[in-house]
């Protein structure tokens, strides 16, 4: 209704259409901080009146409050990010609130320079987290679900803490070349792709391909456990090409 | 108007709009050249707008027409629109037409007229400049409205602090000029105005004068509570009248009594005069014309059996034509109406209708993008604030570009029959069209892409007009900058894009009523009159639910004999079968192809249907109150209706007989008001008074909602000396059992609000206007067919006002009182509209589901299960694969929303035409040069 009211707004800022607030994927955010955006603007309907029935704008509010504190975690300023709920007939309420986003992020000033971050540095930091996010979704997928009533609550959804926790403890998969049998199921359910494998060939973990969701560690058959997780340690480095081949007992004899 | 059902003839007149349809395209350039300014009709001449004008903002067609006032129609001068139409839209040579419609039936919906407070002095409209009517109310309320959304007085521009409501202005007087009957819509309206008023201003103090609120509709007594709690909010009960305005300030006061501080004057600032309705003012001419009857009031005269027929085969009615109707109510007497022309027409159903032919559509998406751009003018709209050349040479240069124009309006026929032509001359493969929002015009692209061969939806729209010319119309550089932006964007878009099937999804023709109630068979029987099988399950050994205990209607109507004759009807059409007894136990499919299980007779059947309809009931609430089971003295209504029609001499010849109303509802519990109680009371009481007139019938209320014509029966009742009490929450009436002359008294106290004193009656029957209940059973009935239950168990429509008769859920409808408690008028109205509503999906053969849903790449699914826990459409589910569980989706019931692609860690679902990498594609092409 801004547009049909003619209501003038700051130029500033870009829309990007998506049929509701809960498609908008913490991906989106980082990339458009990633691609030197300085401020992501997302609207929502009201809480409590989705004209879907699943409810995804308090699912894109639970994104905005733990991307919030993964921005203060790298050092940005949280303010770059802002969640407004509006109903579609509310023309006045969007220009006010773009208005004011576009005032205050003005104030704070360009990405990364303001917070004293240089430009490679912050590129840096925002592919690590948006390397994470799939690992954050799931380690987080409760919280992300829930349905906060309560504006008091919201802030206390996701701590600082919490969030210092969770990039500490990001795990790494491996696999144990001592103990890999090359049965190839980890490679088969891997999602991601990301592990190298092939007939009695022992498996490699593809570490910049890999996702983090565990689900080779799960499906490793418990007799080889070969699939490792490692937290707050560096893997191991992949066992050279010539010596993956695996020379089978059964074999020898 | 002659002839007879199914073919009549209808002579027309057509004014001239003085503009020609076909070309104009609502740019609205001339509106602003027109020299002539009126006063706007549509803002109830508080604001001016042209001689030349759209109607208003959500006017259709959205095209201007020029009024009488015009320079040209009056003096024969100016002509300055001609001049600047750059479509040649303006014809001064129209004249009234004279068109000849043959129909086969007629609808009527003029709808109501608002009362004018202007034929009573007393009110002082039109002479104080702050006494408005709620009408005029609604349009300050409005961002279009005058003041743009903001409240001001005409008088001095100023914001009023201090507002006053009159409530019934109109209405509810029998008095030269007024209406006797209830406007039905005031109270709850007054009560939208008040909230509003304290959204765009938290300072205002707000007083309503009013009579008994009548809050009765679904979840309006929550409404009602939400006002009443607000801050600086004053109900004040009683007939205020307006003494004077200021002739300085121009304030106005008021005088007006409460029971407290005895008579007062107050100023206001504002004085909002709370109209109600009456018949349309042409109601009897249209009579006339259409030969069909009108009833006392000047409206429409209806068959109180069918409200939406009126006295004259082959001509219905919906809308307030049938009297003060609110919109939901509205809705579903026009859907009502067309279920009743298919019955009358049914016979040469899709005889006119023809099929729309597109070419073969090309198989593109190997190919390298081709993408043409096309950059609307708007007429003056986007092209006087963006400099289109600018824009046009700019998108020639992004990648992948190989075709760019510019058109002064793309919506036009022949703009899109150019966009099609290019199409096909320059191979173009995708198409982006920088213009308005995709709300109005993206069906006309797609349809353009469609018949150019192309799937439609390589297709993407770059809005820089409401999102550009028209909010940064000050700033022209940088507007033009940033439709280049805009476009570059829907570019950076449109190389992503896949071609997407819609998909056709075959309907089976039969329908699933679940309960057999008045409701229930009324909407069987249309449904089956139009040839669709119909299974009517019914969980009683009998037919007829709730209508069974009621023998009579307000309205004088036999409700045992209606009702037999319904059940007659429904046994005797072949197309009904009817499953008594039953039980459902379970329910699956989607629109068009749902499969129930049904166990009755002993047996289980497994029931295909394309549609299903919850009709219910409901129940009447077991009060524990006011003694009720311990006395045998003490009845609920329909206790009392069943005695009084079985002539129980304890009751007929009772000397004395109370009635208590609003018990188990419009409390803590039950927060609603069950609607049909205060009308059955009084029906009661004037059954009571015409058997015995000399009994003593004492009504204790809070508010009577007797809304609508039924208010003429709440005056007859008081004339009959039935005497209305009324009583607050906080002291309710007490009920005990006395001792007296060895006689066992049944004793009724309660305070007079008018005599400030107890009040003691003994009384021979004491009856309760129990509450009307969502019945046992409503959950599993919510369960198995994904119909949720609102906050009072009764069905949540899809939408309160809009869509009153379906659900969320595509395919499931909703009639009679499982919607909320009602009348029986009101239950068949609403039957009719399901069945209208489930015509409209059996008529077809197929249902087309839209391309835009979610699909899973299996390999990247890990079985983690969020997307599943995601959507409550239950369109995902887990299953079982050689590689773990897997998603799956059954695209019928994806709504598109994308929640799960969010939810997703892996990426493995997607929903597509906003996939992760069309997205991302726009966000990277906001900076510029990295994407491609």
């Amino acid at each position: 209704m801004a547009g049909v009211s003619r209501l003038q707004y700051s130029n500033e800022i870009r829309l990007i259409r998506v049929m509701c607030s809960g498609r908008v994927d913490l991906t989106f955010v980082f990339r458009a901080f990633y691609n030197g955006m300085d401020g992501v603007f997302i609207g929502g309907c009201y809480l409590n009146e989705c004209k879907y029935t699943t409810h995804g704008n308090y699912h894109a509010l639970n994104m905005v409050l733990l991307g919030k504190r993964i921005m203060e975690h790298i050092g940005l300023n949280p303010e770059r990010l802002r969640i407004e709920f509006m109903s579609s007939s509310e023309g006045a309420r969007f220009a006010d609130i773009v208005n004011d986003l576009t005032q205050k992020i003005r104030t704070i000033g360009p990405v990364g320079k303001s917070e004293g971050l240089d430009g490679e540095e912050l590129k840096t930091k925002l592919h690590e987290i948006m390397r994470l996010v799939p690992y954050i979704k799931i380690a987080k997928s409760g919280k992300l679900s829930s349905r906060l009533q309560d504006p008091g609550q919201w802030d206390q959804l996701f701590t600082r803490e919490e969030i210092e926790t969770l990039i500490r403890e990001v795990p790494s998969y491996y696999i144990d070349p001592e103990k890999c049998q090359a049965c190839m199921t980890c490679a088969r359910r891997c999602p991601a792709e990301a592990i190298l494998s092939g007939k009695n060939l022992i498996h490699i973990i593809e570490q910049e391909k890999c996702i983090k969701c565990g689900t080779c560690l799960e499906v490793c058959p418990p007799r080889f456990s070969a699939v490792m997780k490692i937290i707050g340690e560096p893997v191991p480095p992949p066992i050279p090409e010539e010596k993956r081949a695996i020379i089978r007992k059964g074999k020898e004899k | 108007m002659t002839g007879e059902p199914g073919d009549f003839e209808i002579t027309l007149i057509k004014k001239p709009r003085y503009v020609i349809e076909s070309r104009c395209t609502g740019c609205g350039t001339c509106v602003e050249y027109c020299p002539v300014k009126i006063p706007d009709p549509f803002n109830q001449e508080i604001s001016k707008n042209k001689a030349i004008h759209i109607h208003f903002s959500q006017a259709i067609p959205l095209i201007t027409y020029i009024d009488e006032s015009c320079l040209y129609l009056k003096e024969k001068k100016c002509r300055i629109c001609e001049a600047v139409c750059e479509k040649e839209a303006i014809d001064f040579t129209q004249r009234p037409e004279k068109v000849k419609v043959n129909v086969g039936a007629i609808i009527l919906s003029p709808g109501f007229e608002p009362f004018d407070p202007k034929v009573r002095n007393e009110y002082g409209y039109g002479r104080f400049a702050n006494v408005i009517t709620s009408m005029d109310f609604e349009r300050l309320l409005s961002s279009t409205g005058p003041y743009e959304g903001e409240i001001r007085r005409t008088s001095d521009l100023k914001h009023p602090k201090r507002l006053a409501w009159i409530q019934c202005v109109g209405s509810r007087q029998v008095l030269p000029g007024g209406n006797s009957y209830c406007s039905t819509v005031c109270c709850t309206y007054t009560q939208k105005q008040v909230i509003l008023t304290k959204d765009h201003d938290p300072h205002a103090e707000c007083t309503i004068f009013h009579n008994d609120i009548r809050s009765f509709g679904k979840d309006f007594e929550r409404f009602y509570e939400r006002t009443e709690r607000l801050p600086g909010i004053r109900f004040i009960r009683g007939y205020p009248s307006i003494l004077r305005e200021d002739p300085q300030s121009k304030n106005v006061t008021i005088r007006y009594s409460t029971p407290d501080e005895g008579v007062k004057e107050e100023e206001f600032d504002m004085v909002i005069l709370s109209i109600g309705l009456n018949p349309p003012s042409d109601a009897k001419e249209l009579a006339r014309k259409f030969g069909i009857e009108l009833d006392s009031n000047g409206f429409c005269k209806t068959n109180p059996s069918n409200p939406i027929e009126t006295t004259r085969p082959g001509i219905f009615v919906s809308g307030a034509f049938q009297g003060p109707l609110d919109i939901p109510e509205s809705v579903y007497t026009a859907s009502g109406a067309s279920s009743q022309c298919g019955h009358l027409l049914d016979y040469r159903r899709d005889k006119l209708t023809a099929e729309r032919i597109y070419p073969p559509e090309k198989e593109v998406s190997q190919e390298e993008p081709k993408v043409g751009v096309f950059v609307c003018y708007c007429g003056a709209n986007i092209g006087r604030v963006v400099d289109v050349p600018s824009v046009v040479e700019y998108a020639s240069k992004l990648p992948h570009v190989v075709h760019v124009d510019k058109q002064l309006f793309s919506c036009s026929t022949d703009s899109a029959k150019q966009i099609t032509e290019a199409i096909k001359e320059k191979g173009l493969n995708r198409v982006v069209v920088a213009a308005c929002t995709p709300k109005t015009h993206e069906p006309t692209f797609r349809d353009s892409l469609r018949e150019g061969g192309l799937n439609q939806y390589f297709f993407d729209m770059a809005n820089i007009r409401e999102h550009c010319s028209w909010v940064h119309s000050r700033e022209k550089e940088e507007a033009t900058e940033k439709a280049k932006e805009i476009t570059r964007l829907s570019v950076a878009r449109a190389l992503q894009l896949e071609p997407l099937q819609e998909f056709e999804l075959t309907v089976n023709k039969a329908a699933l009523v679940v309960g057999g109630g008045l409701a229930g068979m009324t909407c069987a029987l249309s449904i089956a009159h139009q040839g669709h099988e119909v299974h009517l399950i019914e969980k009683e050994k009998e037919l007829g639910g709730m209508a069974k205990r009621i023998h009579t209607t307000l309205e004088g109507v036999d409700v045992q004999e209606y009702l037999r004759d319904l059940v007659q009807k429904v046994y005797q059409h072949p197309l009904i079968h009817i499953y008594t007894d039953a039980s459902i136990l379970e329910a699956r499919g989607y629109v068009g192809n749902f499969i129930t299980k049904v166990k009755a007779d002993g047996g289980v059947r497994e029931i295909k249907h394309g549609a299903t309809i919850i009709a219910t009931g409901a129940a009447e609430y077991k009060p524990t109150e006011y003694l009720y089971g311990k006395d045998d003295r003490i009845m609920t209504n329909l206790e009392l209706e069943e005695r009084i029609a079985k002539r129980d001499e304890r009751v007929i010849r009772a000397e004395s007989l109370v009635m208590i109303q609003c018990v188990g509802s419009r409390n803590e519990e039950r927060n609603y008001c069950s609607r049909i109680c205060c009308s059955e009371s009084i029906k009661n009481a004037l059954t009571l008074k015409e058997i015995n007139p000399k009994m003593d019938i004492y009504i204790l209320f809070r508010d009577i909602r007797t809304y609508g014509f039924k208010e003429d029966y709440y005056r007859e009742a008081a004339n009959k000396d039935v005497r209305f009490i009324r009583y607050e929450l906080e002291d309710k009436p007490q009920v005990e059992t006395v001792e007296e002359n060895g006689r066992q008294i049944l004793r009724v106290t309660v305070t007079d609000q008018l005599l400030g004193k107890r009040l003691e009656i003994d009384t021979d029957i004491l009856a309760l206007a129990a509450a009307t209940i969502s019945p046992s059973g409503s959950k599993e009935i919510s369960q198995l067919f994904k119909a949720t239950l609102g906050p009072d168990d009764f069905f949540k429509e899809a939408h309160v006002k809009l869509r009153p008769v379906d659900f969320v859920e595509d395919g499931v409808y909703l009639c009679g009182m499982a919607h909320y408690p009602k009348h029986i008028p009101e239950a068949i109205n609403q039957a009719y509209g399901a069945a209208g509503r489930v015509l409209t999906l059996l008529s077809h053969d197929t249902v087309v589901a839209s391309g835009s849903v979610c699909v899973i790449d299996e390999k990247k699914c890990m079985g983690c299960g969020a997307c599943v826990e995601a959507c409550t459409y239950g369109a995902l589910e887990l299953y079982e694969t050689k590689q773990g569980e897997k998603a799956r989706i059954n695209p019928v019931l994806c709504k598109g929303d994308g929640l799960c692609n969010t939810k997703c860690p892996t990426g493995a679902i997607q929903l597509k035409h906003y996939t992760d990498d069309q997205l991302n594609a726009q966000i990277d092409a906001v900076v510029g040069e990295v994407w491609d």
